[in-house]
């Protein structure tokens, strides 16, 4: 511990941008991840890490320690929905009812194991299909491995809402890669 | 249990976020109920799926080397991923520790605090140099000369910046664009020096009586002067001394002003 404090240079605020790359720079890749996978596009994706990096500078002071993973993931998840704002790119604002997206009561049909397509192609595809409530949960969940606390923390969610959330998006994810699929049916349209 | 509670409760199971009596109840249900563990079993070949590595985003390199090279005074010795760097960083700190023991009185040195963001604008000029590092963003005339770019400021602003090819002692004039800083419209020259850059910005002020004064803010260095009612803001990732060695040229009066 000595040792470490010698080697600090003399200077608070070179000791905050010290820890600003020590303690936020090593989850850059998580912030990329979610970025990349709400936005869908590599150069948008890099323009949301870029303006939530500055907007995490500028709120470091306010930092005060915990999980930086968690605290960066909240901050480009709410950089990525307010530059969404101001681009009505994606048409219509995506409003989001959980009633609404209530998981389908399975008919109590064959209990054999259905045929999942999961090749990365179909994956992804699957997964950009879903609507970015439930994108966002799925991602941090299998991608980012972040717990349901974690989760609820980053999207400002209760943790009832994460499970039924992850609960849905995994249906629609099966739903969407059973094997006799949807794009199955389209490609025999002549 | 029922199946309809098991297949709300299947996901916490398979994530792992279930009390110990919730999970004896949900593997006792599954025992019992084909469907649900056929059920499971899709989700958990799914999870098995999706967490193999190809479906996670990297950070590109050039975002990353962007952001990493952006801080060379934040030595982070013992957390720093990459150890071969420790070396420079901590030689570049101790640089930086010299040049605050040798300040001479020309400069002062305000230690400014971040408390509240009332400082906000340091962080302005710091996130302006930071979104100019953006190769797409950094200079709108790309120049090896002041000869091009002096003549492109004409008409864009209501004021002529000082503009001064610095290539001889050592910090190449690479280009300039427009900005806005605190409200005014701003010059900004853009200087090279080895693969440093240097961000000088430059608007019109009343008068000389403006503190001159050297900050630094997260890793980036900024100092500012006031000379012929001109308002200078030179801010980079150079290290106090190196940028004030690029300031002392600017100001030095035996180079020339471009007319
Ligand atoms: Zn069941």
């Amino acid at each position: 511990m000595p040792n470490k404090l010698h080697r600090h240079p003399p200077n608070p605020q070179a000791s905050a941008s010290a820890s600003f790359e020590g303690v936020v720079l090593p989850h850059l890749d998580a912030a990329y991840n979610l970025a990349r996978w709400l936005a869908r596009d590599d150069t948008d994706a890099q323009d949301v890490v870029q303006e939530a990096l500055l907007r995490a500078l500028r709120y470091y002071a306010s930092f005060h320690g915990g999980d930086a993973r968690v605290w960066l993931l909240a901050i480009v998840r709410n950089t990525f929905y307010s530059l969404r704002m101001k681009v009505p790119a994606d048409g219509v604002h995506e409003a989001f009812d959980d009633e609404m997206h209530a998981p389908p009561d399975e008919q109590p049909g064959p209990e054999a194991q259905t045929l999942l397509a999961l090749d990365v192609g179909s994956l992804q595809r699957a997964l950009e299909n879903l609507p970015h409530p439930l994108r966002e949960a799925i991602v941090l969940r299998e991608l980012e491995e972040c717990s349901y606390k974690e989760i609820a923390s980053i999207t400002g969610q209760k943790i009832g809402t994460v499970m039924s959330r992850l609960a849905r998006a995994r249906e629609r994810l099966r739903l969407e890669l059973s094997c006799p699929s949807k794009e199955a049916r389209q490609h025999d349209v002549p | 249990m029922m199946c309809h509670d098991a297949r709300l409760l299947l996901h916490a199971y398979l994530d792992d976020e279930l009390d110990a009596a919730q999970s004896v109840a949900m593997t006792r249900h599954m025992q019992a109920c084909a469907d649900c563990t056929a059920h499971y079993a899709d989700f958990a070949q799914l999870r098995q799926a999706m967490t193999q590595g190809s479906l996670y985003r990297r950070a590109p390199d050039a975002l990353r080397a962007q952001w990493t090279a952006a801080m060379p005074a934040a030595a982070a010795p013992a957390s720093s991923p990459r150890p071969r760097r420790a070396p420079i960083a901590l030689a570049m700190a101790a640089g930086f520790a010299a040049a605050l023991l040798f300040a001479t009185p020309l400069w002062f040195y305000a230690s400014r605090q971040q408390a509240g963001g009332a400082d906000t604008g340091l962080s302005e000029v710091v996130s302006s140099h930071i979104r100019s590092l953006q190769q797409q963003h950094l200079m709108d005339v790309v120049s090896t000369d002041q000869h091009t770019v002096k003549p492109w400021f004409d008409g864009k602003l209501d004021f002529a910046p000082r503009v001064k090819d610095l290539a001889g002692a050592g910090y190449p004039l690479v280009g300039g664009r427009l900005d806005a800083l605190e409200g005014h419209s701003v010059a900004a020259l853009v200087y090279k020096h080895g693969l440093h850059i240097i961000n000088l910005y430059q608007w019109p002020v009343s008068t000389d009586a403006a503190d001159t004064a050297a900050t630094q803010w997260h890793g980036y260095n900024v100092l500012c002067w006031t000379r012929g009612r001109m308002r200078y803001v030179a801010v980079s990732d150079l290290n106090q001394s190196e940028l004030r060695q690029f300031v002392l040229a600017f100001q030095d009066d035996a180079t020339p002003v471009m007319r």
